[in-house]
């Protein structure tokens, strides 16, 4: 850590986040429940439409139950500390912790990301080492490439007829065409010199796509395959809100629906703690396929 | 060994033969009597020429061709007493989150399915095209699913066609049209010109009440407003965001709508056609006549747990059964203001009206006829219909019927009511004169 004029980075990120907070904690805040001005009558319509809850000491204050506009950070922290302390509770078919959706999200996402990523890997190589078949598919690689992967939903959904599957699929849609494109690419343009040695040194095939080709193209795949982690992280929430699969995905909805923001608030910060944990995991991955020229 | 009275000395030596009649269950000699009993009908009423043909066939044979038309499965289930033992237990049902489901969701928390023998568990779907795709694709085993929905799916209206049944209406009333905030001064359906609504879903009880209601005020809906279909759990949000003017909906999502402010009840749906009937219990044929016992259970579970709800001195007991976030995920308030019929209006009063909604199991087969009447109506079903077939094939009255005597709860005569709509009588063997009748429409 540097202690120069410029400060450290954490100092500056600790000091963004309390005036995020900070700021979002004012902006909530709401005035304290006033009875003046108002009759028995409306007080009791208030109070059977659950606005207002007679206080311990006598007279009313807000329902702390209803939300009125958008909670203060308390209020998400309150439900944070709720929903993580029942984290691996089943309450039901429909109410699982939030430890149990977030392994829901992460299996569904890590099926269809490694199956996209093997079959792209595999017909990527392919296509990459035949020019002329790489040419004539490439067209319908680019056609596909830039449809949403939720557009596909409906149809995998009549065909597959199960949800379930659909959703790994949709996943599998959005993660399989970048990773092929840039295999088939990565391989195509490998250095000419690295195939004349692998051919003087007479390596069979096998040993060629091992130590030469897929070593060669490595660090093309890669970027390949950190496009298709990113999209496919974007297409596992919409697919569990439409599809009605349980996952932190479906948590934002069915929070949503129920009007609970605190609850939406929760959901979204742990799709992204989710994605950041993937993430870092894909980079150590990552790293150790990669070398530098 | 009921035949074997008679000659009780025989029994002392007991035949191989007579010791495999003993093993078959009486399930499976029933279902023979019956087959038997059905082969002999269809024999006696052929003439001569034929008869000599259909003994030639043999029973069986018979027996079978037979059961392609009429489901003798589901007979002999019907007969057996005491009751067959159900041939799958673990079920999985279908549920939307809404106060309509409160028989089959309140069937799981308050024992109805265990007290009839089934591990049964509800299943939360986010709207009804999920609930119409996880019923066709047998992702759950039966299903909750608004009344003109089992007709539409096997009429092939919106879906493939798939046969399913609905052997049970689960509420009657409990709807109602709630308008935004700003719309306080409506009284007439003339007023709401150029609105901007939410249904629930095109074959919907909520659909066709309210094209009825703006149709009887001269306001024609597929001219004169937008009717769009929101799943409910999001039509509170979508009415406070300002996207729409206003809904007809299951309850509690309108009085959620005064509970956050808002909205106000217009309109109860009761006010249109009193006792009209809104969801229902649904269950594929295929599913009926190959599980016929448990289909049988599942029927008993939920005519029982229908007019347990019935009961106005239960709702508030339901009421905390079904709040829970596994369940309706409400506010316990929102959902007692339903169920009891005392509510806040969202214009400053509290209503009584203990008929807000109520639970009746029974489905007259005239419910599914002006279902399908409206269906026609506003172009939803083409060609011609044959009205009564339909509505006697999906709706099972007769079976409801004779569960709800087996049960000790009241049972009714014919299959036939007289419903009244906003002061029109409406004469179920009628339809098509009923049908023509209508000055706004969209038939081609």
């Amino acid at each position: 850590m540097k202690t120069n004029g410029n400060g450290s980075p954490w100092m500056i990120s600790v000091f963004l986040l309390v005036i995020f907070l900070g700021g979002w904690h004012l902006l909530t805040l709401r005035t304290s429940f006033d009875a003046k001005g108002k009759t028995e009558e409306q007080l009791q319509m208030l109070e059977f439409n659950g606005d207002i809850v007679r206080a311990e000491a006598g007279g009313y204050a807000w329902n702390p139950e209803k939300m009125k506009g958008v909670p203060g950070p308390l209020a998400v922290v309150e439900k944070a500390r709720v929903e993580l302390s029942e984290a691996f509770v089943i309450k039901g078919t429909n109410d699982h912790g939030i430890g149990y959706l977030v392994l829901y999200t992460v299996s569904r996402f890590a099926g269809g990301f490694l199956a996209a990523s093997v079959v792209a890997i595999i017909f990527g190589v392919l296509l990459g080492l035949n020019r002329v078949l790489f040419r004539a598919v490439n067209p319908f690689i680019q056609v596909l490439k830039p449809i949403s992967p939720l557009a596909w939903m409906p149809l995998l959904l009549y065909t597959v007829k199960d949800p379930k599957w659909t959703a790994v699929l949709v996943v599998f849609m959005a993660a399989v065409w970048p990773t092929l494109a840039t295999t088939a690419f990565g391989v195509s343009s490998l250095k000419k010199e690295y195939l004349h040695v692998a051919a003087i040194l007479q390596l069979s095939w096998f040993k060629r796509l091992y130590r030469v080709i897929l070593p060669g193209a490595a660090p093309t795949i890669v970027n390949g395959l950190r496009i298709a982690f990113g999209s496919a992280l974007v297409a596992v929430v919409p697919a569990e809100m439409l599809l009605g699969e349980l996952g932190v995905g479906y948590l934002s909805w069915i929070e949503w629906n129920n009007l609970d923001i605190a609850g939406v608030i929760f959901a979204i910060l742990v799709v992204g703690v989710v994605g950041v944990i993937l993430d870092s995991g894909f980079n150590k991955l990552a790293g150790l396929v990669t070398y530098q020229e | 060994m009921s035949d074997g009275d008679g000659n009780s000395s025989r029994t002392m030596a007991v035949s191989p033969r007579a010791d495999a009649e003993k093993a078959e269950s009486s399930d499976e000699h029933l279902e023979r009597t019956i087959e038997r009993a059905v082969a002999g009908a269809v024999i006696r009423a052929a003439d001569p020429s034929r008869r000599r043909f259909l003994t030639a066939m043999g029973a069986a044979a018979l027996t079978a061709l037979v059961a392609e038309l009429l489901p003798l499965k589901e007979f002999a289930a019907f007969a057996a007493d005491p009751v067959g033992k159900p041939e799958k237990t673990d079920l999985n049902i279908a549920f939307i989150p809404i106060t309509c489901a409160t028989p089959i969701i309140m069937a799981e928390p308050l024992g109805f399915y265990r007290k009839h023998g089934l591990n049964a568990k509800v299943k939360r779907a986010a709207g009804w095209a999920m609930v119409r795709d996880w019923a066709i694709n047998k992702d759950v085993d039966a299903a909750h699913m608004l009344s003109p929905m089992p007709l539409a799916i096997t009429l092939g209206a919106g879906s493939v066609p798939v046969p399913f049944y609905m052997p049970a209406v689960e509420n009657v009333n409990g709807q109602a049209i709630t308008l935004h905030n700003k719309h306080k001064g409506v009284t007439t359906a003339a007023d709401m010109k150029g609105f901007r609504f939410c249904v629930p879903f095109d074959y919907s009880m909520h659909n066709y009440l309210l094209r009825y209601f703006l149709a009887e005020g001269g306001v024609h809906p597929d001219k004169d407003v937008q009717i769009r279909v929101v799943p409910p759990p999001e039509m509170v949000a979508n009415l406070k965001a300002g996207n729409v003017d206003g809904y007809l909906a299951p309850d509690p999502f309108n009085q959620r709508a005064v509970y956050e402010n808002a909205g106000f009840i217009f309109k109860l749906s009761k006010e249109i056609w009193d006792k009209h009937p809104c969801c229902g219990f649904a269950i594929s044929k295929e599913f009926a006549s190959q599980y016929p016992n448990t289909f049988l259970a599942l029927f008993r579970s939920i005519v029982d747990a229908t007019n347990y709800a019935s009961n106005p001195a239960h709702r508030k007991e339901i009421a905390e059964a079904i709040a829970p976030t596994n369940y309706l995920n409400q506010p316990v308030t929102v959902l007692e203001q339903v169920l009891t019929g005392t509510y806040a209006d969202g214009l400053g009063a509290i209503k009584k009206d203990p008929g807000r909604i109520d639970f009746d199991p029974y489905p007259w087969h005239s419910m599914a006829i002006w279902i399908m009447t409206q269906m026609k109506r506003w172009g939803h079903l083409k060609g011609e219909v044959n009205y009564s077939a339909v509505a006697e094939q999906v709706y099972r009255a007769a079976d409801c019927d004779r569960i709800a005597k087996e049960l000790g709860y009241p049972t009714h005569q014919g299959v036939m009511a007289k419903h009244t709509i906003m002061g029109r009588e409406f004469d179920a063997t009628q339809p098509d004169a009923y049908v023509r009748s209508f000055k706004i429409h969209s038939m081609a």
